[in-house]
């Protein structure tokens, strides 16, 4: 087995709101093998985004802990944490607004260089961003260019430039291909795998489209309303989803082929509110199959069969397993 | 008779940056029941062809400059705006993208269903309230709901009281744009699913914008494919999903990340959608076809009817059928 590169043990990130403690990530644990890709799906409040900031120290943890390479990140401040941030990077969801609208692109991808005192001299500098430049595909002639000049994929090109500044071992993708459109998708994804296959680069990535996260992950995980419903290997998942709303994330997913007519099954209801959860699976008024006992104790993570994990009371009875 | 016949449709919007060719001579036409699915990226002009059947785009900068657009043979276009304003919402309505924004925040949701009932079917306050909840009842908001404000609301429902406001008068054309986009997937399938029924049940005509493919295999009859202001390919869902024949299209359903997840590269259209104040010479896609020679940067391909009801805009049509294997085609 290869080195684990990243281990998060229960890891809580509450936010403190005025209706009460908003339960963002409530106790999630996972590992990511160096080089390979972690998916995390979910729909819109589930906490994927806090969870992966959370893992590079963007925010501070409630509870838990972040291993990287073996060593304890979680409570890192000052210095150590900013030395982490070399090999801990991020791209985000919208190009549009992670990047500053009067620094052209030259600037913008020298600005991590610069913290980090990378380049001694102009010249180490002008040879390093355009270096960069070329490694995401984007033309010399573009440096002086500002980011309302550019579309979107251009514009998420130039922060994948910056994430890549510093040589990371690892990298969030928050979403970083919802806001573009298919055929740029398409471009940006090779990209993004190319430079996993050069560089050896770990990635998370962050994503509520279920056919781009299929293609890019290993293992996938997914959540509902700040905790983890079910990990696995992608193969495996779409295979045999084991957990009632994998099933019926899946299940919703329209698909571009006229010939297959997928089975429906609709969730009925809506993601209620993760502040202040009631005890009891958080899935348990949306799920089908669910019981008395469901809405009364929380379902534990269990691997029901090898490699895959899932947090669901029913689920072995529901699978035959 | 076709409910809908739009010809030649050419909208620009004269800015001062220059002339933005928006919709280029667009023609299609649809006939009752049907569903029309309008494919295309950003820029594509979509949004601007179903604000242009509204006669809503902006003027200025917006202008339609030629076509004509014959709904129940009547040419809206020749229609003075009072007369549209009868029209809209009531004979022909539209659901936009973002619920968020469609809605008036400081206006109670039942109030806003109410408010084109009694503007279309001449009843009165009361009796509008009626229908509106009736209608909020339909699209799965229960009553009780309906004194409650947008901010009240999650996305999901939001757009659902957008849903209800468009088909409260029983339009025979509706017209959505991108009516899921801004919603999670399992809402998303909600929603559809409610939409199609309701499509059913009031015999509605529907002209749905999205980019998304899988949307259109599961809702549509016929397609449309836009590129740059023109439609570049236009036929039955059959057609489209397995005659796949211009080169634009193929290379969307080539963009798609694969239901197998066996294949390990995607293969991108490559290059970027042209600037649409200063399009290339000559077929729109001509960069970024890979198929391209030097006629296609000259001439315009004109529309071509490939099979009944199947048309493509492209000059190499035959040859590409004879140098592509099939199996790339339509995964």
């Amino acid at each position: 087995m290869s080195e684990m590169l990243l281990e998060v043990r229960g890891l809580k990130k509450y936010f403190r709101t005025p209706g009460g403690m908003l339960h963002a990530v409530d106790d999630v644990s996972f590992t990511i093998e160096a080089g390979k890709t972690l998916g995390i799906v979910g729909e819109s409040g589930c906490g994927k985004s806090t969870l992966g900031r959370t893992v590079l120290g963007m925010l501070d943890a409630t509870e838990g802990e972040i291993y990287f390479e073996g060593r304890d990140i979680t409570q890192l401040r000052g210095h150590g944490k900013k030395a982490l941030h070399r090999d801990m990077q991020i791209i985000f969801q919208d190009p549009y607004s992670s990047l500053n609208p009067r620094q052209c692109v030259f600037d913008l991808i020298a600005v991590p260089l610069k913290v980090y005192r990378e380049c001694h001299g102009k010249d180490a500098l002008h040879r390093r961003v355009t270096g960069l430049m070329e490694t995401v595909g984007l033309a010399k002639r573009l440096a002086y260019a500002y980011p309302h000049e550019l579309d979107g994929g251009r514009r998420q090109r130039v922060g994948i430039a910056r994430a890549l500044a510093l040589n990371p071992k690892f990298i969030v993708c928050d979403e970083p291909v919802s806001a573009l459109d298919v055929s740029i998708q398409a471009q940006v994804l090779n990209l993004l795998q190319d430079l996993q296959d050069e560089k050896g680069l770990t990635y998370i990535f962050v994503t509520h489209d279920l056919s781009v996260v299929r293609h890019i992950s290993d293992d996938i995980l997914v959540m509902y309303l700040g905790i983890a419903v079910e990990k696995s290997n992608t193969k495996e998942l779409f295979k045999k989803p084991l957990h009632p709303y994998t099933k019926g994330i899946l299940a919703a997913i329209p698909v571009p082929d006229i010939d297959v007519k997928r089975e429906r099954v609709l969730l009925c209801g809506e993601l209620t509110s993760p502040i202040e959860p009631k005890p009891g699976c958080r899935f348990a008024n949306r799920c089908p199959h669910s019981e008395q006992a469901c809405r009364l104790e929380e379902p534990v993570m269990e691997e029901l069969l090898p490699g895959h994990f899932v947090a669901c009371r029913r689920a072995r009875d529901l699978n035959g397993i | 008779m076709s409910l809908l016949e739009v010809k030649d449709l050419t909208i620009h919007y004269l800015t001062d940056d220059g002339d933005v060719s928006a919709v280029n001579g667009i023609s299609f036409s649809m006939e009752k029941g049907d569903t029309l699915g309008l494919v295309g990226e950003t820029g594509a002009g979509k949004s601007t062809t179903a604000l242009g059947i509204m006669r809503l785009v902006p003027n200025p900068p917006g202008k339609i400059l030629r076509g004509e657009i014959l709904f129940d043979e009547e040419d809206l276009l020749a229609k003075p705006e009072a007369e549209m304003r009868k029209i809209r919402g009531n004979k022909i309505s539209m659901i936009f993208q973002d619920p968020m924004t469609a809605l008036n925040p400081v206006m109670r949701v039942d109030e806003q269903v109410a408010e084109v009932v009694k503007r279309h079917s001449g009843l009165n306050k009361s009796d509008s309230l009626r229908r509106a909840l009736d209608m909020l009842q339909t699209v799965g908001i229960p009553p009780e709901r309906g004194g409650d404000y947008p901010h009240q609301f999650s996305g999901g429902m939001k757009q659902r009281v957008v849903i209800a406001i468009a088909l409260a008068c029983t339009p025979q054309l509706l017209i959505a744009d991108e009516p899921t986009t801004a919603l999670d997937v399992t809402i998303q399938a909600q929603v559809l699913d409610m939409m199609n029924d309701l499509k059913q049940e009031f015999g509605t005509s529907m002209i749905l914008i999205t980019h998304d493919l899988g949307i259109v295999a599961e809702t549509c009859d016929k397609v449309a494919i836009m590129y740059a202001g023109k439609i570049v390919e236009y036929g039955s869902l059959r057609d489209i999903f397995k005659q796949t024949a211009h080169p634009y299209t193929i290379g969307l359903f080539n963009s798609l990340p694969p239901a197998s997840s066996d294949v390990k590269r995607l293969k991108p259209i490559p290059g970027l959608m042209p600037d649409p104040t200063d399009l290339p010479t000559g077929c729109s896609f001509h960069p970024r076809c890979p198929f391209c020679q030097e006629l296609c940067t000259e001439k315009a391909p004109e529309d071509k009817i490939i099979s009944p009801g199947h048309s493509i805009r492209c000059h190499f049509y035959q040859e590409l059928k004879e140098k592509r294997p099939v199996a790339e085609v339509g995964k």
